[in-house]
């Protein structure tokens, strides 16, 4: 008899190993040089814990019960058990407070290549600096490590979580319309959305909006002539733009439409492609309401990346070399 | 064009697949006449299943793609964007059984549960239980109409044009659950990365 191991799950043998430290180990060094402490917290937390967050469909699937009959989970992310540790460990800190982690976190995904149940995720958290200036720090810390992983082909989508609920505000849509539509969305189904769109009876201007908004994505040109409910969110994505070095800031892409399972986040979010791999291989965003549902109100911002991701994404670079730009994004 | 591979699906959506590639501009002839190749790299098409075109494009291995909603919905859990519905290839999903006195409600009513063969399992299941009946789904892969004649099901779900083979089969439809049309997909990574191509794509199948 063949013993298995749960589906979803996989043995890294010593090649694979062997890559995926010498990844890790560069992506380590530019957290902490950027001055990112690296931090580990139990793979094992109590549920109340993540059930106090606005963690959504991402959040935690595996539930066990310790001798006491207490319900613990298997951590759904590194953002909630850091955001846990800085309202305990640091209730009196000065900040701001960077931290990054090398851990491994658990979902229910259907299992395919670069979707495990159990898999492994580096990433930093900036706790205590607003926006603009703290999501264009964490930007940057991510655009170099993922240059150190050796990454060349990647790019950044940006885009804003509060923007699309600001136009259906401003619009008036509210109620059963307004989850109709954001769940089109989320599903990434932009003929439902129109259906849903065209039920809601707005003028054609309106509605144009609605359809139009989320399809929106390319260069600062997207930011341009936005009307008056999209330009808050717009001149908060132009004041992180602006503050980027050059080799960063022709990494992004602006992407009105990112709005998909965002669960806490609540201003800036953004997403790591790579033409090499047909699927995001990080994502990150500010959550400045999350660390007050735990105890200490505190802006924050972060990024994690997917390692098993990164790694698909880096061979897929070397084996197919017309994935490679031909001239760096400048 | 072909900065952007395309999966196209073979069968019943193929030819008007293959018309409005046609009115886009890209060389169709090469398709038509060879069916036997699947890979058409200098027009950026790769031929399919309708049912595997979701697998490709999810996976980034085609840019677009082009299938039924009747295949997106069964297979639900992708994640890809839809982008555009192309309005060929209507049809509907329905439940028939034998005509006469339906046999699934009987079966319902004194057996507590119907058993539905189809090919489409998810649709099926969450149809009826959506619905509020009992139904034990069979899961066959061809000519779903034997099943009610043979006693395998009560009734069946399945795709049907114009109903013309339900109706040789002495079969009805007693309840239509979704129509489908042929959509245009997109991989989430391309539709950020290949932004402009896409785009102009997309203008150009609007304006047609």
């Amino acid at each position: 008899m063949v013993d298995r191991i749960p589906s979803g799950t996989r043995d890294f043998l010593p090649d694979e190993m062997r890559e995926l430290r010498a990844m890790t180990d560069r992506i380590r060094t530019v957290f902490e040089r950027a001055g990112y402490g690296e931090v580990y917290t139990p793979a094992l937390e109590y549920e109340s814990t993540f059930a106090r967050t606005d963690s959504t469909e991402s959040g935690p699937a595996y539930r066990v019960f310790d001798e006491l009959g207490n319900v613990l989970v298997l951590r759904s992310d590194m953002t909630i058990p850091i955001a846990r540790l800085v309202a305990t460990r640091y209730r009196e800190a000065e900040t701001p407070l960077r931290f990054s982690y090398f851990a491994h976190a658990y979902r229910s995904v259907r299992p395919q290549r670069g979707q495990s149940r159990e898999f492994l995720q580096a990433g930093v958290e900036l706790i205590g600096v607003t926006a603009p200036e703290g999501t264009a720090e964490v930007l940057t810390v991510l655009c170099n490590a993922l240059d150190a992983a050796g990454l060349e082909t990647y790019r950044i989508g940006l885009g804003d979580a509060s923007l699309y609920s600001a136009v259906l505000d401003r619009l008036g849509v509210e109620a059963d319309g307004r989850e109709r539509i954001l769940s089109e969305l989320a599903n990434g189904d932009f003929v439902g959305l129109q259906k849903e769109v065209v039920a809601l009876g707005l003028n054609p201007e309106d509605a144009d909006l609605l359809l139009r908004v989320p399809q929106r994505r390319g260069g600062p040109e997207v930011l341009q002539t936005l009307p008056g409910p999209l330009e808050a969110a717009a001149a908060g994505m132009r004041d992180v733009h602006s503050l980027l070095a050059p080799e960063v800031a022709g990494r992004i892409i602006f992407d009105l439409g990112l709005v998909r399972g965002l669960g806490y986040y609540t201003g800036a979010v953004f997403q790591v492609y790579d033409p090499a791999y047909g699927v995001p291989i990080g994502i990150g965003g500010r959550y400045d309401d999350l660390l007050g549902q735990l105890g200490r109100p505190l802006p924050a911002v972060g990024f994690a990346l997917n390692v098993e991701r990164l790694h698909i994404a880096l061979t897929g670079e070397e084996l197919d070399p017309a994935h490679r730009n031909p001239r760096r994004v400048p | 064009m072909s900065e952007l591979r395309i999966a196209v699906p073979r069968g019943a959506l193929f030819t008007p697949t293959l018309e409005l590639l046609d009115r886009l501009g890209v060389a169709t002839l090469e398709l038509r006449v060879n069916d036997r190749k699947l890979l058409f790299e200098d027009v950026g098409i790769v031929t399919m299943r309708p049912s595997d075109v979701p697998t490709y494009v999810e996976a980034g291995a085609a840019d677009l793609g082009i299938t039924g909603k009747d295949v997106l919905l069964e297979q639900s859990e992708r994640d890809l964007y839809e982008l555009l519905d192309l309005g060929y290839g209507h049809c509907t999903m329905v439940f028939a059984t034998v005509a006469g006195e339906d046999p699934a409600a009987e079966a319902l009513r004194r057996l507590g549960v119907m058993r539905i063969a189809t090919k489409y399992p998810r649709i099926a299941t969450g149809y009826f239980l959506g619905t509020g009946r009992q139904a034990e789904i069979v899961e066959v892969k061809g000519s779903v109409e034997l099943a009610p004649l043979t006693g395998l099901a009560e009734g069946i779900v399945d795709l049907t044009a114009s109903g013309a083979t339900l109706r040789e089969n002495g079969l009805v439809v007693r309840e239509e659950i979704a129509s489908s049309t042929a959509r245009l997909i997109a991989n989430p990574v391309s539709h950020k990365l290949k932004a402009p191509a896409i785009d102009a794509l997309l203008e150009r199948l609007n304006a047609l």
